[in-house]
């Protein structure tokens, strides 16, 4: 794997997640381009929390070790302090052996621990539970009966619990993030839509092209994926079925089309089309094929995103001058300005509670990631570097993941939602760009 | 509207600069009405051709022909008049060979986000394909297509990088 470094500490809590993303690596196998995270601002507030190393009852090492997935997610989420192993008394992995005085001598607030034992025809029992060690009170136990293939994915759905139980609120880490990798071949430049955890782990390949593909567009279902392809030498929208792998033609109008965007109820798509000369917002019923044309201006509208509740559209648009952000009602009525700080503010989308947005914005030639407030129209710039394209909210609004570039290469970042805590994910070469977070979705199956 | 009636303005300076070239005299380019292009940078100035030895018949326009691509200022899609006289040209050499056609791809630097810059390298593309028009190239010879961003020329993250990427293709075909 790539090393991981420190840029701007955050003091212990970087380094636990950088050790435990090292010994999730040496299992992997290389053949996969994986995405490797550094955390490159951190802070040293959060809750303090120990994650005791999964108890297991097979022969040779356990298929997956569980808490170094669950101690990674919480210590990259800027919310949790994870405490050292080299400080544990003792480490549990059932209740009776739980010493409460043991955690409490380190500092610990709260205590996960856990087992996983096989159960034959590769299936496993996964249990796990959570203490609040001042209280000495249980908080949750839980227990999965999983194939090998998806411990991981109860390995974030126990930090999804952990977390929730401990914040309040949900957790984002079962979901997954896509993004276009583009690398160079001997042949000429390959370009992958790609799928993977969100912690970058198991990524697969949805389409694979010798032309450009962007704009990857999450349905709430998370089911499936719409995005823009150049295979043809011209911009097409398809969208991708995840669980069967067809997919289907959507728009392949003159000129561009462009920028997809799902509605909340997932039966309509709004797109940038510019087959009457220059790029209008559009909204195709995917049923009917019947397209609505939302905007009436010469200058450039496009990157339309829907609020949660469906009722507005918000998009870029340079009918003042210089690309900002505007509102309008979905039928495409009350156009209103909303961006007015910055020469260049794009790609606007929702935060989930629809009270913010998270955009592009440009002050100085500089390219940042910011959110506007909808209450306050304050703009807070949240990244420091450059070059920042394509942000997302994660679907609990905590974490934005966007793209930014690192000594010459595209790479993919996150920044919690207040600006406290940064990441990079690293891609062993080539450029990554373009990530956009998945909605809630994923059903285990057990 | 404005956009329009801006392009009008361009493309008839265009127009009469060409008219100033026909007659191969150093004919000072035509003023061009730049409180309507808020956005360009500050153009070139045109060097002065006076003091130099006159050029043989056709080298200059197989200079101008022998240049296929077009260049812009950031987030603009206004040719300057160095620029526009490579136009111009590829505009001749389309009206005195009728059976042949042309491609115009636009591009932009990486700057901004990908789905803008789309649109903008489309208008990009468009100028030249109104300025070709204009100039008597029938519009079903001329396609026009925009990357946008994703096909860099320069691989670089700085202003030489980026000039050379924003700019348009002219393909024959």
């Amino acid at each position: 794997m790539s090393k991981t470094s420190k840029r701007r500490s955050g003091g212990r809590l970087w380094r636990v997640a950088a050790a435990a993303l090292a010994l999730l690596c040496a299992g992997v196998p290389a053949a996969h381009a994986i995405l490797t995270i550094e955390i490159t601002q951190g802070v040293d507030t959060g809750i303090p929390i120990a994650v005791v190393p999964f108890g297991w009852s097979g022969p040779g090492k356990p298929p997956q070790a569980i808490a170094d997935v669950i101690e990674a997610d919480l210590g990259r989420s800027g919310r949790f302090l994870t405490l050292s192993r080299k400080d544990f008394v003792s480490f549990p992995t059932d209740k009776p052996d739980v010493i409460y005085k043991e955690w409490r001598v380190i500092k610990a607030e709260a205590l996960v621990i856990g087992s996983v034992a096989p159960l034959g025809a590769g299936r496993y029992e996964v249990k796990f539970r959570l203490f609040d060690v001042f209280k000495e009170a249980e908080l949750a136990g839980l227990r999965y009966t999983v194939s090998a293939g998806t411990l991981r994915a109860v390995a974030h759905q126990i930090a999804d619990v952990v977390y929730e139980k401990l914040t309040g609120e949900p957790g984002a880490f079962n979901t997954r993030i896509a993004y276009v990798t583009r690398e160079n071949s001997p042949k000429g430049a390959v370009y992958k839509l790609q799928v993977a955890d969100s912690d970058g782990y198991d990524p697969k390949t949805v389409r694979r092209s010798a032309e450009p593909l962007l704009s990857p567009a999450w349905s709430l279902d998370g089911r499936r994926l719409a995005y823009v392809s150049f295979e043809d030498k011209r911009p097409k929208v398809y969208i991708e079925n995840l669980t069967d792998n067809r997919r289907e033609l959507i728009s392949e109008l003159p000129g561009i089309n462009g920028a997809p965007a799902w509605s909340p109820d997932g039966k309509r798509l709004a797109l940038a089309l510019s087959k009457d000369g220059n790029p209008e917002i559009y909204i195709l019923d995917l049923a009917t094929r019947q397209l609505k044309r939302l905007t009436n201006d010469p200058a450039i509208d496009t990157e339309p995103a829907w609020s949660p509740d469906g009722r507005y559209l918000v998009f870029t648009s340079d009918r003042a001058g210089r690309p900002q952000i505007y509102r309008m009602t979905a039928d495409g009525r009350q156009p209103e300005r909303l961006t007015f700080e910055g020469e260049y503010n794009a790609r606007a989308s929702y935060a989930p509670d629809g009270r913010s947005l998270v955009l592009v914005s440009a002050m100085q030639g500089r390219f940042r990631i910011a959110t506007l407030s909808l209450d306050s129209g304050a703009l807070q710039v949240l990244t420091d570097t450059s070059l920042d394209e394509s942000p997302s909210f994660a679907p609990n609004g905590r974490m934005i993941l966007y793209a930014t570039e690192v000594q010459g290469r595209g790479v993919l970042a996150s920044v919690s939602a207040d600006g406290r805590v940064r990441q990079l994910y690293r891609l062993e070469e080539g450029d990554v760009r373009e990530p956009a977070w998945s909605p809630y979705n994923r059903q285990l199956q057990y | 509207m404005q956009m329009k009636l801006r392009l009008a303005i361009v493309c008839l300076a265009g127009g009469l600069w060409l008219a100033g070239c026909a007659t191969g005299t150093s004919t000072q380019p035509p003023v061009e009405d730049k409180s309507a292009t808020p956005g360009s940078t500050g153009q070139p100035v045109p060097e002065s051709t006076a003091p130099r030895g006159e050029a043989l018949p056709g080298a200059a326009e197989a200079e101008l022909l022998a240049k296929r691509r077009v260049h812009f200022a950031f987030d603009s899609s206004q040719l300057d008049d160095e620029n526009r006289k490579i136009v111009e040209a590829h505009a001749r050499h389309l009206v005195a060979t009728p059976n042949l056609k042309v491609h115009l791809e636009g591009h932009t630097d990486e700057r901004g986000t990908r789905e803008y810059n789309m649109a903008l390298g489309e208008r990009r593309a468009q100028t030249v394909q109104k300025t070709l028009q204009v100039l008597g190239v029938a519009s079903n010879r001329i396609t026009i297509v925009s990357y946008g961003e994703e096909k860099p020329l320069a691989t670089g993250h700085d202003e030489s990088a980026w000039a050379q990427n924003r700019r348009v293709e002219i393909i024959y075909r």
